[in-house]
C-alpha cells in the first residue's frame, strides 16, 4: 500500500509534502520479535516526547500537507495519552492508522479509540499457529490477537493484517490467509523480511529458500483468484531475491517523515543508523525547518548524490538508488548502491547471504529483541557488525 | 461486493464506496481519497464528480450540475465513464 499520488520525481531543491507522517510512539513493546524493525540499542533510548510536543508535531505537519498519520512503536497503546493524540489528528483531518500488536486493545481501549476518531488499525500477526505466533513474539498472545481482530471488526474499523513472512512462517502462507479471510480482514500484508536492525542479526535464521518464496507466491495468486475483491492480498517482495533494488520508502525525502519517540525526524525507520548525518530533534526544531531545511533530509534527496553504477543507471529515477540502509549495512557506506542490486560492487554479498539459506546455515542463535539482547548488542560493537 | 460490471444509469444515487474518505487537501490543491495507510489524488474533474456523490443526488442530477456549474453541455457521456472507473476502484458504491 501506499501514497499512489506521490509524484515520482521531485527535485531535490523542492519536495513535495510529507504526506506520510509515522509518529513512533514509544520504543517499549510487550512482543520481542525476532525481525523487528526498532533500532537495536531501543532499550539505552528511553526519553519519549510528551503529549503536548506531539500534538505540536502534528499540528506543524499537517500544516505542511501531511495527511496520512501512523500511531506506531514499539506498542503505541502502551501510551496512556493515545486517544488524545488520536482525536487531535481527526481534528486536524487526519487518515489515522494505529499500527499494533494488539496487545492492550480491550474492547473499551478500542471504544474509546473509535469515539476519539480512529480512522483503521493495522493488526499484526506472527503466524497462524499459536505455536510459531509465540515463538517469533517469545509472548503468549495468539488467543488475544484473535479476539483483537473480532473487537476490531465489531468497532466498523477497516482491518489489515500485517504478517512478517520468512523462513519459519513461509510454509504457513496458505493457512495465514486462510485465517485472514476468516477474520473478515480488508488487506493482508504479507511482507517478507526487510533485513535490517533485528532482522539483520537474525538474517541467517530468518531468509527463506528461493523454492519456499516460489510455493508462498504462487499459493498467494491462488488465494487472490479465489478471493476476488473481498480481500487484498499485498506479497511485498524480498529484494536480497530479486537481484532488484527498491525504492525505500518512495525515496528519500520524498512523501515520509519518521519521528522516534524521542522527538528526532528521519526520513526512514532505521536512517539514525547512518553515520555522519544529523537528525535534527522536533523538541527543538519545527518540522517545516526539518522537512525543507535540514542536512539529514536533504542529503539523499533526488539523484545527484549518486556515484556509480547508479549515477547513470536507466533505472535511477525508478529506484533512486535503492535503501541507504542497506547499502551502509551490507558495503558499510551509505553512499554506494543498495547491494541487492545486481549492478552493485557488493552484490556478491547478498548472493551469499542468500546462498547460505539455500543450504541452511545458520551459524548465529536466534536473538529476541529484549532489553538485554540490546544492551549487549550494543556494548559489544557499533550496531552493523553484529551478524558478520 | 461483486466484481461484475454495475449497470449505470441516471438513476443510480453514487456514493463514495466504504472504507474511503473523501477530502479537500489545500496544499495538493485537490481532493483526495484516504483510505488505510493510502491515499489517491483525484484530478479536478474526478474531484468534482465525487464531492457530489453523497448517496442523496440522482447521477443524472450529478451530470446536470456539473453542466450548469461549468457550463459545459453534453457531459453524461464523460461522467459515466468515471463512475464505472471509480465503480471498479470501490470508490464508489450504490445500492
Amino acid at each position: 500500500m501506499g501514497l499512489t499520488a506521490a509524484t515520482a520525481t521531485q527535485a531535490a531543491a523542492r519536495p513535495g509534502p510529507p504526506l506520510w507522517l509515522l509518529a513512533e510512539l514509544t520504543y517499549r513493546c510487550p512482543l520481542h520479535c525476532v525481525f523487528c524493525y526498532n533500532p537495536l540499542d531501543f532499550a539505552k533510548q528511553t526519553d519519549e516526547l510528551g503529549t503536548d510536543d506531539w500534538l505540536r508535531v502534528l499540528r506543524e505537519a499537517r500544516a505542511l500537507g501531511a495527511v496520512q498519520l501512523g500511531l506506531s512503536g514499539g506498542e503505541p497503546l502502551l501510551r496512556d495519552d493515545l486517544e488524545a493524540i488520536v482525536a487531535e489528528a481527526h481534528r486536524l483531518g487526519y487518515y489515522s492508522n494505529l499500527i499494533t500488536s494488539g496487545v492492550g486493545l480491550t474492547d473499551a481501549r478500542a471504544a474509546a479509540l473509535k469515539a476519539a476518531g480512529l480512522d483503521h488499525v493495522q493488526l499484526s500477526f506472527q503466524d497462524s499457529t499459536r505455536e510459531v505466533n509465540d515463538f517469533l513474539s517469545h509472548t503468549k498472545t495468539f488467543e488475544l490477537k484473535q479476539r483483537v481482530a473480532r473487537s476490531i471488526k465489531a468497532q466498523g474499523w477497516p482491518m489489515v493484517m500485517n504478517v512478517v513472512i520468512h523462513r519459519l512462517n513461509i510454509d504457513h502462507v496458505d493457512r495465514i490467509i486462510g485465517m485472514a479471510a476468516e477474520l473478515g480482514a480488508e488487506y493482508l500484508e504479507l511482507a517478507n523480511t526487510q533485513y535490517y536492525s533485528w532482522a539483520y542479526v537474525n538474517r541467517d535464521q530468518l531468509m527463506p529458500t528461493r523454492e519456499q518464496l516460489q510455493q508462498a507466491e504462487a499459493i498467494t495468486d491462488r488465494w487472490r483468484a479465489r478471493l476476488g475483491s473481498s480481500m487484498r492480498l499485498l506479497f511485498v517482495a524480498p529484494d536480497y531475491h530479486e537481484g532488484k533494488a527498491k525504492r525505500c520508502v518512495n525515496g528519500w525525502g520524498q512523501t515520509m517523515m519518521v519521528v522516534a519517540p524521542d522527538g528526532t525526524a528521519l526520513p526512514c525507520h532505521t536512517a539514525r543508523m547512518l553515520p555522519g548525518l544529523a537528525f535534527p530533534n522536533l523538541r527543538a526544531h519545527s518540522v517545516r525547518d526539518v522537512w525543507l531545511h535540514s542536512e539529514g533530509f536533504n542529503r539523499y534527496r533526488g539523484t545527484s548524490w549518486m556515484k556509480e553504477p547508479c549515477a547513470s543507471c536507466d533505472q535511477r529515477e525508478v529506484d533512486l538508488g535503492g535503501c541507504r540502509c542497506q547499502a551502509y549495512l551490507i558495503a558499510n557506506d551509505p553512499t554506494v548502491a543498495d547491494p541487492v542490486c545486481h549492478k552493485s560492487p557488493h552484490h556478491a554479498e547478498v548472493i551469499a547471504a542468500v546462498e547460505r539459506a539455500q543450504a541452511g546455515v545458520r551459524e548465529q542463535p536466534i536473538v529476541f529483541r529484549d532489553r538485554a539482547a540490546s544492551l549487549r548488542a550494543t556494548s559489544e560493537n557499533a550496531a552493523p557488525t553484529i551478524a558478520r | 461486493m461483486s466484481d461484475a460490471p454495475p449497470a449505470i444509469d441516471g438513476t443510480i444515487r453514487p456514493r463514495v464506496g466504504a472504507g474511503f474518505r473523501l477530502q479537500y487537501e489545500p496544499v495538493q490543491e485537490s481532493y483526495v481519497l484516504l483510505y488505510p495507510e493510502g491515499m489517491v489524488q483525484l484530478n479536478q474533474s474526478a474531484g468534482e464528480i465525487m464531492k457530489r456523490c453523497d448517496g442523496e443526488r440522482s447521477l443524472q442530477d450529478i451530470v446536470r450540475d456539473l453542466e450548469t456549474t461549468f457550463n459545459a453541455p453534453g457531459l453524461t457521456d464523460d461522467v459515466h465513464a468515471f463512475v464505472e472507473i471509480a465503480h471498479r476502484q470501490r470508490w464508489l458504491q450504490w445500492d
